[in-house]
């Protein structure tokens, strides 16, 4: 069996899309569409023309999702995701972000293509509803990294950070970073007014915070306009927190988070 | 309930990322880089993901304001009375001092069409080069 064209995979989400529309069961599915120079995200509704939904590129949908369950507490939606996408959503769904009964989705396997721009060691969701699985390939980047001695680690960062416009887009971009108040805004420990930020503090705060949540979906990185390849730093991390702690984010929504020391 | 992105492009500078607004039941509620971009290439400053802020802002101003005398308050107009009374001030400066007297500034908040209107406006009616905008400060 060769592989799906692009033209193949977008009827098959058209099928999916109008039959979870079709169900009743859900007020909208959340998905690409087709505006101007590209994909945006796009709330369908039934009876909706879907010949312009599209695939990619990706954006923060755990995120988005998040934000219209939240404005109407009392629907249930539908969307499209993809394997880091469905991870990011359990992860969310651990810290009382969202409630999963009130989301149906479709499972889209990502292709090679769309695997090897994200460096993504697991481009599927656990329920594939359509395209094909392709498995995951390890971070050639995160590999190099990890043999760099400590020294030449730290100039390594330096160097990258010393780009940093401070624009917060790494925050703003993440769907796992939720909090009312962010640290990276709180004076006493960024400082306001001064660029660029001072290194490493505002660039470790966030790297710490996203332990055991991250699951490495890359809108960070792609959103940084410095190109600071962050999600190396950030996988890094969570390699060391697996092997301390055995804990992958997103895997399971029964998995207890490393810094839950009992279900209370 | 409804959601939708609506295509812009960003009005803090002249470089002309896109964006997409996003529309929650006829609100804005936020912006989003445009992936399929070729200038932001899907990526953009504070001031980008954040331009969607003022849109519905309280202290936004919706309504001309005129100041009557010089210590006076502002006060509301209507759209017809301001422009009639920036025509007439125009004139009479104009015809007293001469159009050197003025200086124009413009934005890069606006289209390159309404930047090119404002400058034809402002050497061709009035008569003077004074013209800059506020993206060379």
């Amino acid at each position: 069996m060769g592989e799906q064209t692009t033209s193949q995979r977008l009827e098959q989400l058209r099928d999916a899309v109008r039959e979870l529309l079709d169900s009743g069961n859900v007020e909208g599915v959340l998905a690409l569409r087709i505006v101007g120079p590209g994909p945006a995200p796009h709330l369908f509704h039934a009876g909706d023309d879907l010949s312009d939904l599209a695939l990619w590129p990706k954006y923060q949908i755990p995120k988005l999702l998040d934000m219209l369950l939240a404005a109407n507490p009392d629907v249930r939606l539908g969307v499209v995701i993809r394997g880091c996408e469905e991870r990011g959503l359990i992860e969310l769904a651990k810290h009382n972000q969202v409630d999963m009964d009130r989301i149906e989705w479709i499972g889209l396997a990502c292709t090679a293509e769309e695997r090897d721009e994200c460096r993504c060691h697991w481009p599927y969701p656990s329920r594939i509803d359509m395209g094909e699985k392709v498995e995951g390939i390890a971070d050639a980047l995160v590999k190099e990294h990890a043999d760099l001695s400590l020294e030449e680690r730290m100039d390594f960062w330096r160097r990258q950070f010393s780009r940093c416009i401070k624009c917060y887009a790494c925050r703003t971009a993440c769907p796992q970073c939720f909090c009312e108040s962010c640290m990276l805004e709180d004076d006493k420990w960024v400082e306001t007014g001064v660029m660029t930020p001072a290194f490493p503090s505002y660039h470790l705060i966030r790297a710490y915070h996203t332990v055991g949540k991250c699951v490495g979906c890359m809108e960070c990185e792609k959103a940084c306009p410095a190109g600071i390849p962050l999600t190396v730093l950030y996988k890094l991390l969570h390699q060391d927190a697996e092997e301390l702690f055995g804990y992958v984010p997103g895997a399971s929504v029964e998995d207890l988070p490393p810094l839950v020391i009992e279900d209370l | 309930m409804e959601y939708k992105n609506v295509l812009s492009t960003c009005v803090y500078c002249g470089t002309g990322c896109e964006l997409y607004f996003q529309v929650l039941d006829g609100k804005i509620v936020g912006t989003l880089p445009a992936k399929g971009q070729h200038i932001s290439k899907g990526q953009l400053c504070v001031k980008g993901w954040n331009v969607h802020s003022f849109v519905h802002h309280p202290d936004r101003l919706t309504t001309p304001l005129i100041r009557d005398r010089k210590d006076g308050d502002l006060r509301e107009a209507t759209w017809d009375e301001a422009l009639d009374r920036v025509a007439s001030e125009f004139t009479r400066i104009r015809e007293k001092h001469g159009p050197d007297a003025m200086g124009f500034l413009c934005s890069a908040k606006v289209s390159n069409e309404a930047n090119y209107l404002f400058q034809k406006f402002v050497r061709a009616v009035i008569g003077t080069h004074n013209v800059d905008h506020c993206a060379r400060l």
